[in-house]
């Protein structure tokens, strides 16, 4: 008798009906993303409207506010500096949601009664309301109605101007990359900076404060380059109803930026707080038998034992916020979202416009994810 | 020759308050600075909020839009419909609390013979941002009839209890019928003077949310119970799924479904706005539900399964009888975290489909012509906010409480 006679008939041999049971779900998931793509184009066909990306080269005829884009321009440049804008204020909103979320964490945790309350409070009504509120209240009670209008903008001479039509303080003048030059310069001189501290700490036993020294020395390396280079800082100016010169801020960037890093600090509070709390209590009790101070304690022992446990949850806070800077949309921050809105509200074919615009949130949560594996690995304990 | 040593003395005594005060406010000089600077932030903020709420909030738009807030443009006359919902809503609950008590004291978790004064308090310290709230709306609305509401509802609510404390043990799974049928006859009697789309106001919210849950908790299972098949068809399909809705905001899924989805379907069958919303929250939502069950069943001794399989069940009754409900109970915070984010997000829909829920209502309220210019949107926003924090706060306090109840993180 030979092995296959015991064998089951194939309907009721298992390895043949996982098989028929996968390609039957695949056929069903095959069949419907066929439906649809037909459907959009029968649809298309119908209302004569086209499903492909020829559109992204026809002009936008839509201004953007606050850039240099002008209405002759392809819907491409639309689309890009939409990006930007998403980029611009989605990392502003990391890093300050980042640097308020654990300050709140960790006053969660403090010893004043008042601190730690304050912080609970905080945190309990921010994470229980929508952010859609916020977002409303942050535009229309904070960015509009706090700052005076344009007519009765406050000027301190070169250094701001500040109004609900916008607020501007100087930068410098000229293009992108040059500035990105000198930054990356400017970073080099501080890594060197921190690492001559250390060597003087290891040495001497005197505090390093590399951190103060770095930042100090990136900065002056960076404006004194700056100026040595002969290029000049543009100061913000009124002229009429506009804020001119220097780098603006409008009131709508100013909302979504407040809205989201409020809402996003809130979570991230509380992933602090979980992971300092995850951090055996050994530790600490040991950095204070050392006479650590308390700073040294939370800085050099407890936080970065609690990163490693928080790193995973704050990367999904981080894509969280990413996609909630599409909401920016409704109170017209132009972002990308509002400008894929615009532009369909401009005869640009939607369905294209909206798969892009999709495409576009993907990757931006793909290259986010990356960073956040990559610091994971970095953080994680090296395990034998 | 040995001194025997007389008994310390004690410290002097110092007062409660006295400890309290050093111990929380003045540990050092630099807490002391801290103590100082934080009151006299948290007092500024708190004399900001408490005149905005007593003295400069103009809160007439909120008491004579109550209506609209919570019902939407429901007609006036089919009120009774959404009353009669509250009121059998509360009476079910009553009803489950009752059983899942008689249940509790048959296998000894509960005593039976607590007093009633004990059980209102408890469930006053439980609920009482909710009632914070119902106090709020029964105040600003000024007329009878909200008090014969919450009289109702109370009554309801406690028949229903006493009722079900009486129940036979066994009618757990007769009563989650009743509940279906029961939610399936009320949405009829809702539906019948306005189709759905009309509605609004916070009846939308919890509407969109309840339903948008109850849909997407099983297919949330399913794509978690797919993403960890042995079946690389099947896993990677989840995966994709996952994948691609967890990458893209839900707003712009929203919009898209109000602008592009008539491409996707033939035009006779494109749905209405509301049943676009439920879609897109079901499906939406349902990957965030599969991630977080694929946590709990990773968090799952592979024991459990092989010792299952081990007694000779299928692969069918491993899964539901053995595995799902311990993955599940690990998870339930998780899991009410995102029901409080799909209930907050529901203001989404207000926002990309037209939609008149809570905050649009809000908007349109302050657009009318009694309020129109007079910059209102900071009170109604704030109005709206509070509702929502009550409704958010109260889920997640009641989930603290079942998580401690059924011990998880406990063996």
């Amino acid at each position: 008798m030979t092995p296959t006679r015991n064998r089951p008939p194939f309907w009721r041999d298992v390895r043949v009906l996982a098989w028929a049971f996968q390609l039957a779900v695949l056929g069903v998931v095959l069949a419907l993303l066929l439906w649809l793509v037909d459907n959009v184009r029968s649809n298309s066909r119908e209302l004569n409207i086209p499903t492909g990306y020829d559109y992204l080269d026809h002009p936008a005829s839509f201004p953007i506010p606050g850039s240099q884009f002008r209405v002759t321009q392809p819907v491409r440049d639309a689309v890009a500096e939409g990006l930007l804008n998403t980029v611009r204020v989605a990392l502003a909103g990391l890093v300050l949601a980042t640097v308020v979320g654990v300050l709140l964490g960790i006053a969660r945790l403090s010893g004043n009664f008042i601190l730690r309350n304050a912080a609970r409070v905080y945190v309990e009504v921010v994470r229980n309301v929508p952010l859609l509120g916020i977002l409303t209240l942050a535009y229309i009670a904070i960015a509009l109605a706090v700052l005076p209008e344009i007519q009765n903008a406050i000027e301190l001479g070169p250094f701001g101007v500040f109004s609900n039509r916008g607020s501007a303080v100087p930068w410098f003048e000229g293009n992108g990359w040059r500035l990105s030059l000198i930054v990356v310069v400017g970073m080099i001189a501080g890594w060197f900076t921190a690492r001559w501290r250390r060597g003087v700490a290891d040495r001497t036993g005197k505090p390093a404060r590399t951190g103060l020294w770095a930042f100090a020395a990136s900065a002056v390396v960076v404006i004194v380059g700056w100026s040595l280079g002969g290029y000049t800082f543009s100061t913000p100016s009124l002229e009429g109803r506009t804020v001119t010169g220097g780098i603006s801020m409008s009131p709508e960037f100013f909302a979504v930026l407040f809205a989201l890093v409020v809402y996003t600090s809130s979570h991230i509070a509380e992933i602090v707080r979980g992971s300092i709390q995850a951090v055996d209590r050994g530790q600490s009790e040991a950095a204070n038998a050392l006479a650590l101070s308390g700073f040294q304690r939370m800085w050099f022992i407890v936080l970065p034992q609690a990163m490693r446990t928080a790193i995973p949850p704050l990367g999904n806070q981080y894509l969280n916020l990413i996609k909630n800077s599409s909401l920016g949309a409704v109170i017209s921050y132009f972002e990308m979202t509002k400008v894929t809105r615009t532009s369909i509200a401009n005869s640009a074919p939607a369905v294209p416009s909206f798969l892009l615009l999709l495409v576009l949130y993907l990757a931006l949560s793909l290259i986010v994810s990356l960073f956040v594996n990559i610091a994971n690995r970095t953080a994680a304990v090296v395990e034998r | 020759m040995t001194a025997v040593l007389g008994p310390v003395e004690p410290p002097p005594p110092q007062s409660r308050a006295m400890t309290w005060f050093r111990h929380n406010l003045v540990r050092s000089k630099l807490d002391a600075v801290v103590t100082v600077a934080s009151a006299l932030v948290v007092g500024y903020l708190l004399y900001r909020t408490v005149r905005f709420v007593l003295v400069t909030g103009r809160w007439e738009i909120v008491r004579v839009n109550l209506t609209l807030f919570l019902v939407g443009p429901y007609p006036r006359d089919d009120l009774w419909r959404p009353v009669l919902a509250v009121i059998g809503v509360a009476g079910y609950c009553g009803l489950f609390a009752g059983v899942i008590h008689a249940r509790q004291v048959a296998v000894g978790v509960d005593e039976p013979g607590r007093p009633v004064a004990q059980r209102v308090l408890d469930l006053v310290r439980r609920l009482w941002p909710l009632l914070v709230g119902v106090a709020v709306l029964l105040g600003l609305a000024g007329t009878p009839a909200p008090w014969l509401v919450a009289l109702g509802v109370v009554v309801a609510g406690t028949l229903g209890r006493l009722v079900g404390g009486r129940l036979p043990r066994r009618s757990l799974g007769p009563l989650i019928l009743v509940g279906l049928v029961g939610s399936v006859v009320m949405i009829y009697v809702l539906t019948r003077p306005l189709g759905w789309d009309k509605w609004g106001g916070l009846m939308m919210n919890i509407f969109l949310a309840a339903i948008s849950l109850a849909l997407c908790f099983p297919l949330g299972v399913l794509l978690a119970l797919g993403r960890r098949s042995k079946l690389p068809l099947v896993r990677w399909i989840s995966v994709v799924y996952i994948e691609l809705f967890r990458g893209v905001p839900l707003y712009v899924l929203l919009l898209m479904a109000g602008f592009a989805l008539g491409f996707f379907v033939p035009q006779s069958v494109a749905p209405g706005l509301v049943a676009r919303g439920i879609a897109i929250f079901t499906l939406f939502t349902a990957a965030y539900v599969a991630e977080i069950v694929r946590g709990g069943l990773q968090s799952l001794p592979a024991g459990q399964a092989e010792a299952a399989r081990a007694l000779g069940l299928s692969p069918v009754r491993v899964t539901f009888f053995v595995v799902l409900p311990q993955a599940l109970r690990n998870v339930i915070p998780a899991l009410v975290g995102q029901f409080i984010s799909l209930f907050k997000d529901t203001t989404l829909a207000g926002a990309a489909l037209g939609l008149l829920d809570l905050l649009s209502a809000a908007d349109a309220a302050t657009a009318q012509p009694g309020f129109r210019g007079q910059q209102l949107y900071a009170e109604t926003a704030v109005f709206v906010m509070f509702l929502f924090w009550m409704g958010s706060i109260t889920m997640s306090r009641e989930s603290q409480r079942l998580e401690t109840k059924l011990g998880v993180g406990r063996r």
